[in-house]
């Protein structure tokens, strides 16, 4: 029972996280690889946040999801624009490059020590019992965010204009510019959009455990599951974190801790392998460098 | 290799074909450029040596991931993996078989291209983006192999290697050192320049062009892309074992995601195919840090931020990486050129129309 209250919690973080790979892939084909820096930095600025409005923890966390909202669009607007139409390779290790700007930066900001901005914020992690198995306040909370950001992902893409855009876009980028759509504010917001959804994923799992360095592993890891699931499916990206989630744990439970660090990787080969797009992902003609 | 001159170079005999350096200002300037390097280690001091050993080292690691990434064009991200790999073989085989350098170095060199073939088969099904990842993978999984046999025997800091001995003499001394590494370095190109102009050479660059055309033409593209993928991890994998040698010391924290996207830097910021391009993106790459540091020294912001100095390493490498990517595609080798060509041109501005 704790092992399946393990296996929902770390697959709500991986969904969580993959969704943002999944949104920008689809809409722009760029694979993402700064997406882990950009998780911690919507945690980092929950951090700040939190001290500013000592007291308020509600309009601290609005604020930081907002400001991890701005900060994807603006990567996007500086960044990633000029990027568009580059080769695959160009696009990719820029998401990288910036990653390890983020990184240098927030250390130079924030220091490279461990924070607790559960505590700047004033709440307590409490734990609750479900049977015989425990679930701390904050993993539950993360559940319910990860279903509320899917449901609401699935319905902003199918009934509203921009979603429906967005949609377009990704299918066949040139019809739908000269459908009038105007591609580069598209992609700003899918940009914007994933990184709201990677800063609240960072602000939950900072608050339910610490904050340092070690974030961007997650959100690297989080990355298999997103291709498992298939990189232009939402859904194949909810299936895939469980998947890689429920391997993990099992396989620190049965096996070897040390394993955890590569077991997402290593179903990430074996996907690669049999279906190199994904359980749910449309079969597509690969790119080149 | 064409190159700009200002004036026409005509080839009166085949064997000209054959030469690497074509014309007397090419021969004068490499004379120059080989007795600086090797007059180098007898004025520069303990530091500048260390720096230099370290250059050379990188840019065996480069010219290898040049030849994958650059002429073949398949991307890898588990280049510190197969660094890893052949440090990691070295490692092993020293601890549990006291294994002089003369079996490691070809184990190393055996191991790295066995591994070429396993990072190299997903590239038969898989292109571009997911190539990049399952290497990706891979790397992870070489790093937890090093990690765990560490961790298992109970070298939990790292492995320690003696320096390699011939006889009762041993390498040692930095200034040694840098002639191994010098003769290693130089070796490498000498083999990558001449591979370039082999037939593998030319199927790699065919298949880097457009597969289905090179399929045409009748190169094996299976047997071209995992030779690419061979001989890269080969060299490689050499390059690690001689980094745990040098360092005589193997760790696998020592081989993180970051020394990766250092040699795919060194590969971009140098140009993408060009050997050329390899060499100035490693000498770029390594210097970059003791820039850093110097430059933070300079403007006296060293004492304040003394503790996070690798934070604004990070930054900073960061922020060229992006800057080369955005702004000079072509990398190093794209600058040289254009000067080149405004010393040739002037005092024009384009070349000729028609020519």
């Amino acid at each position: 029972m704790q092992l399946a209250v393990n296996i929902a919690v770390l697959a709500a973080i991986y969904a969580l996280v993959s969704c943002g790979y999944v949104l920008i892939y689809r809409t722009s084909r760029v694979l993402n690889l700064a997406h882990g820096e950009l998780m911690m930095l919507g945690a980092y600025g929950l951090f700040t946040t939190a001290s500013l409005f000592a007291g308020y923890p509600l309009l601290a966390i609005a604020t930081s999801a907002l400001l991890a909202l701005i900060v994807g669009v603006l990567v996007y607007v500086l960044l990633m624009r000029h990027m568009a139409g580059e080769a695959v390779l160009a696009a990719v290790l820029t998401t990288i490059a910036l990653g390890i700007l983020l990184r240098g930066t927030i250390i130079l900001f924030w220091t490279a020590q461990a924070q607790h901005p559960i505590r700047a914020l004033g709440l307590t992690n409490q734990s609750i019992a479900i049977g015989d198995a425990k679930i701390s306040a904050v993993g539950l909370t993360l559940i319910v965010v990860t279903a509320c950001v899917y449901a609401g992902l699935y319905a902003f893409l199918r009934y509203t204009a921009w979603g429906i855009r967005m949609r377009a876009a990704g299918q066949n980028p040139l019809l739908a510019a000269q459908r009038g759509i105007g591609l580069h504010r598209i992609y700003a917001l899918a940009w914007g959009l994933a990184t709201f959804t990677a800063g609240l994923a960072g602000m939950l799992v900072a608050c339910d455990s610490a904050l340092d360095q070690t974030m961007a592993t997650i959100g690297l890891k989080a990355f298999p599951a997103a291709l498992v699931g298939g990189l232009d499916s939402l859904l194949g990206a909810l299936l895939g974190s469980l998947i890689v989630s429920a391997s993990e744990v099992l396989i620190i439970y049965y096996v070897d801790p040390l394993l955890s660090e590569v077991v997402p990787f290593i179903v990430l080969l074996a996907m690669l392998v049999v279906r190199p797009w994904g359980l749910l992902g449309t079969r597509e003609e690969l790119d080149r460098v | 290799m064409s190159q700009p001159r200002s004036s026409g170079y005509l080839r009166t005999r085949y064997a000209q074909d054959w030469m690497l350096l074509e014309t007397r200002t090419q021969r004068v300037g490499f004379a120059l450029f080989a007795a600086c390097a090797l007059a180098l280690p007898f004025f520069a001091g303990a530091f500048h040596l260390d720096i230099a050993n370290q250059v050379l080292l990188a840019s065996i690691g480069a010219v290898a991931l040049m030849l994958l990434t650059g002429y073949a064009g398949q991307i890898s991200l588990g280049h510190a993996g197969l660094l890893a790999a052949g440090a990691f073989t070295t490692g092993i085989l020293f601890k549990e078989f006291a294994a002089p350098f003369w079996v490691t170095l070809p184990a190393a060199a055996a191991v790295g291209a066995a591994l070429g073939v396993i990072f190299g088969l997903p590239s038969l099904r898989l292109r571009g983006l997911y190539l990049a990842v399952s290497t990706l993978a891979l790397h992870f999984i070489v790093i937890y192999l090093g990690s765990e046999y560490e961790s298992k025997r109970g070298f939990s800091t790292g492995v320690v290697i003696d320096p390699p001995r011939l006889g009762s003499w041993t390498l040692t001394d930095a200034r040694a050192w840098y002639f191994v590494l010098l003769a290693a370095a130089t070796a490498t190109v000498l083999f990558s320049l001449n591979l370039m102009r082999s037939r593998t050479g030319r199927a790699w660059r065919a298949i880097h062009g457009r597969e289905t055309v090179a399929g045409a033409l009748g190169i094996s593209v299976q047997r071209a892309k995992l030779s690419a993928f061979v001989v890269s991890s080969t060299l490689t994998a050499v390059a690690g074992c001689l980094f745990a040698y040098y360092r005589g010391f193997v760790s696998a924290e020592a081989f993180s995601l970051f020394l990766t996207i250092q040699y795919v830097a060194m590969v971009i910021i140098g140009g993408l195919g060009s050997i050329l391009g390899a060499l100035l993106g490693a000498v770029f790459v390594v210097l970059f840090p003791y820039g850093i540091e110097a430059a933070m020294k300079a403007t006296a912001l060293a004492d304040r931020l003394s503790s996070l100095i690798f934070a604004v390493n990070y930054a900073a490498f960061g922020l060229v990486m992006i800057l080369f990517l955005v702004f000079e595609p072509k990398g190093l080798v794209g600058i040289w050129q254009r000067v080149q060509a405004w010393f040739l041109l002037w005092p024009f501005k384009q070349k000729p129309v028609g020519k």
